[in-house]
């Protein structure tokens, strides 16, 4: 189940896509993702004096050790512990932001909008946060004619299959959230990117669900550039190029779906490959671009197909180059079954899976 | 009363109590518990408990099977027999086996994830753990739900959650399911004190006072939520007091025969006047999960200072040894016995196949999908899981 992280390492990202204070990647170290997400919560901490870090055990570090180091850099009173109470620490998020905003709100523009990041060790308690997320923060700024807002908030949280993680720590829910207008989605695929992603979404003015893919948080490594820079939201990326078909994925996924490109590559086929990123408000022209010119279309993610995001992508594509595309849609996916324990290998959507419908997509 | 519910045992029941005749097994006890109970707006019951020969026997035997059984649980995690998550219970005997001992199989048990000793405790045996744990047909749960998802309908067991705290709502339907059919049986919920601080405990706390059902909910105080120690997480570390209008009683959970007396009078209590919280002092001598060892929030010293102070296997060896119910040699060999049980169920648990590919779209619905696809890996997934 090795997946070839080299390739994640390979693939340049920076150079064309920074919008603020990056430069190209010069004094990068060799980083896994956990240490660059901590890399970047630690320059929030540093750029903001507003922000503040809170969650399950995220003062001695998190499950993950993402927060490693910070509680002793930035003190108790910005980096600190809560109780074992998702809602109410949600809630607290929301208020807090809320509170912040109103104080300051002329400074709420990009790079100074003030934020905090909230932290889950677990992705197991999405459920009673639902209400919190989807009734309070996604709604604020609409319900309050926008004088109130918790843009400041980001809610980091890991998601999807660890090869053994079972039926609640496996899941990967992003399309529940992308089903509510007012939140950002927002998933990176290797360190390089979660940093600047995630530096992005703490300062962007609107509240951010930034899942982090669990499998990579010690597989992939890559260099990482140790200043301060942010990578754009809603701009999905070609990360390959080619003619015959357009694949669209997000997160882990994308490592498998390279994979794929490459088997696919060996038997004459040449596949254009886009890293979605954020999933709301998604880039659509991006897509759209490479399906004219591919005519075909390829999603995949691990969440269950009926109902998971590449459903949204089929019909938006679909409805934009219904002329132009050569053959169905494929989506390859979880199967639709609660994430299973043991028969984890035969839920995923695998590369020989990915491979066999790019070819059957190209046959049609 | 200690007779019918030996569970562990029963096979061996008669080779190895034999021994000890010398005390006729049911000629009582009578022994105080180690500290007196607390309450909380309720007399607390007294700290004189009956207990005989027999039942101070089988309570050392079923602990130990518990502990051989985790640390073997260990092991197995360790040699990546077992996936996924794991959380285990040594140090923490006492409650299950003193609960059991205090009520029937009508009343039901509701856990978290911390659950393989809880089943082990209402009748379940070593080898459907163990074949749960590495996901074998022959598990409790058919190896569908690994670790976190024990259950034995038949003996009033529920579960088996994952999510932190979720599980006492779920208890309040139980109590009022029983207080609707006249069982005169009780529910106990239990719940760590991490999850003491979720919200959904409190509603769950309020309809069952509202409702007046036997609901008696266990919080299991082994004093760190995760890693997060109790202090840290809440305002009020006095658990049994959280209730409010509703009674409670602190107990030391490491004395199995202090919690016999306390879910007895618990489960009257409840069956009367509506619920109580018990709050069970105890401790997790393992991390919360495999993959917490255990030692970055607190101290070795204090690991070890609670298994020499207060554990609960020694507290009863000593109360056997002091009787002169066995010998020393005779505790020994009852060991070397449960070592034996526990490699055996491992080993016979390990035959047990894994369950079969169509497993994995069946009890989705009542009625399956009629798809049964496994995509382009087929073969290779064969080979990983066979």
């Amino acid at each position: 189940m090795s997946i070839p992280m080299l390739r994640l390492a390979k693939w340049g990202l920076i150079s064309k896509r920074c919008f603020s204070n990056t430069t190209t990647c010069e004094s990068g170290k060799t980083v896994n993702l956990f240490s660059a997400i901590n890399q970047a919560l630690d320059i929030a901490l540093d750029t903001d004096p507003r922000s503040y870090i809170f969650g399950e055990d995220v003062s001695f570090g998190g499950v993950f050790r993402c927060t490693s180091g910070l509680a002793d850099r930035y003190g108790k009173h910005r980096v600190f512990n809560t109780p074992l109470c998702e809602q109410g620490i949600v809630g607290f998020g929301i208020g807090l932001a809320a509170m912040i905003c109103i104080t300051d709100r002329e400074t709420a523009q990009l790079q100074k909008s003030s934020l905090q990041i909230i932290s889950f060790p677990l992705l197991i308690r999405h459920e009673s946060l639902w209400s919190q997320i989807v009734n309070e923060a996604a709604k604020f700024r609409y319900r309050s004619g926008n004088q109130f807002n918790c843009g400041g908030l980001t809610i980091r949280s890991p998601y999807g299959a660890v090869g053994h993680g079972g039926h609640y720590h496996s899941q990967s829910p992003e399309s529940f959230f992308c089903h509510v207008p007012g939140l950002k989605v927002v998933i990176p695929r290797s360190p390089q990117q979660a940093k600047g992603l995630l530096l992005s979404s703490i300062r962007d003015p609107n509240p951010v669900i930034f899942f982090e893919p669990k499998w990579l948080y010690r597989l992939a490594v890559e260099e990482v550039p140790e200043h301060d820079y942010m990578l754009p939201l809603s701009e999905a990326e070609v990360i390959r190029q080619g003619n015959d078909i357009t694949l669209v994925g997000w997160g882990a996924q994308l490592a498998l779906m390279e994979k794929a490109c490459d088997d696919a590559e060996k038997a004459g086929i040449s596949c254009e490959l886009i890293d979605l990123k954020t999933l709301i408000p998604w880039d659509k022209e991006t897509v759209e671009a490479s399906v004219r010119k591919t005519g075909k279309l390829l999603v995949s993610h691990e969440a269950p197909v009926t109902g998971g995001f590449g459903a949204e992508i089929s019909a938006s594509i679909a409805e934009r180059c219904f002329s132009r595309l050569e053959a169905p849609v494929a989506r390859i996916c979880g199967l639709d079954t609660p994430f299973p324990l043991v028969f984890e290998p035969f839920y995923m959507p695998t590369k020989n899976k990915i491979l066999d419908a790019i070819k059957a997509t190209v046959n049609y | 009363m200690a007779l019918t519910r030996s569970n562990l045992l029963r096979p061996l029941t008669t080779s190895l109590y034999r021994p000890f005749s010398s005390t006729s097994s049911d000629s009582i006890i009578t022994v105080e518990t180690s500290i007196p109970f607390t309450g909380h707006n309720i007399e607390p019951p007294s700290r004189t408990v009956e207990t005989s020969s027999f039942e101070l026997l089988t309570f050392f035997k079923d602990m130990a099977t518990m502990r051989r059984m985790e640390i073997a649980a260990d092991s197995l995690y360790k040699s990546k027999l077992i996936r996924g998550f794991c959380h285990l219970y040594d140090g923490q005997e006492a409650v299950s086996i003193g609960m059991e001992a205090a009520i029937t199989r009508k009343d039901c048990i509701i856990t978290a994830y911390r659950d393989h000793c809880i089943y082990l405790g209402r009748g379940g045996t070593l080898v459907e753990t163990f074949a749960e744990l590495m996901g074998r047909q022959a598990g409790c749960s058919k190896g569908k739900g690994g670790s976190m998802h024990f259950y034995k309908k038949e003996n009033g067991f529920y579960g088996g959650h994952g999510i932190v705290g979720a599980q006492v709502p779920l208890g309040c339907g139980l109590a009022f399911g029983q207080k609707y059919n006249k069982d005169e049986a009780v529910t106990f919920m239990m719940y760590g004190d991490g999850a003491a601080n979720q919200g959904q405990l409190f509603e769950a706390l309020n309809m069952s006072a509202l409702w007046d059902l036997p609901a008696i909910l266990v919080c299991e105080n082994n004093h760190y939520g995760m890693g997060t120690a109790e202090w840290r997480a809440a305002k009020s570390a006095a658990y049994y007091k959280r209730g409010d209008y509703v009674p409670g009683l602190k107990v030391d959970g490491m004395d199995a025969l202090a919690v016999k007396q306390a879910c007895k009078f618990a489960k009257e209590h409840a069956l009367k006047n509506g619920p109580i919280i018990l709050e069970m002092d105890t401790y997790r001598y393992h991390g919360h999960s495999m993959s917490d060892p255990g030692s970055t929030y607190r101290t070795r010293d204090e690991i070890s200072g609670v298994r020499q102070e207060r554990d609960p296997i020694e507290r009863i060896r000593k109360l056997v040894l002091s009787h002169e119910l066995a010998t020393e040699k005779e505790l020994k060999d009852i060991e070397k016995e449960i070592r034996k049980e526990v490699d055996e169920a491992i080993a016979k648990a390990k035959e047990s196949p894994m369950p079969e590919p169509s497993e994995l779209f069946t009890n989705v619905y009542v009625k399956g999908f009629g798809t049964e696809s496994f995509g382009a890996d087929r073969k290779e997934v064969r080979a990983v899981l066979l």
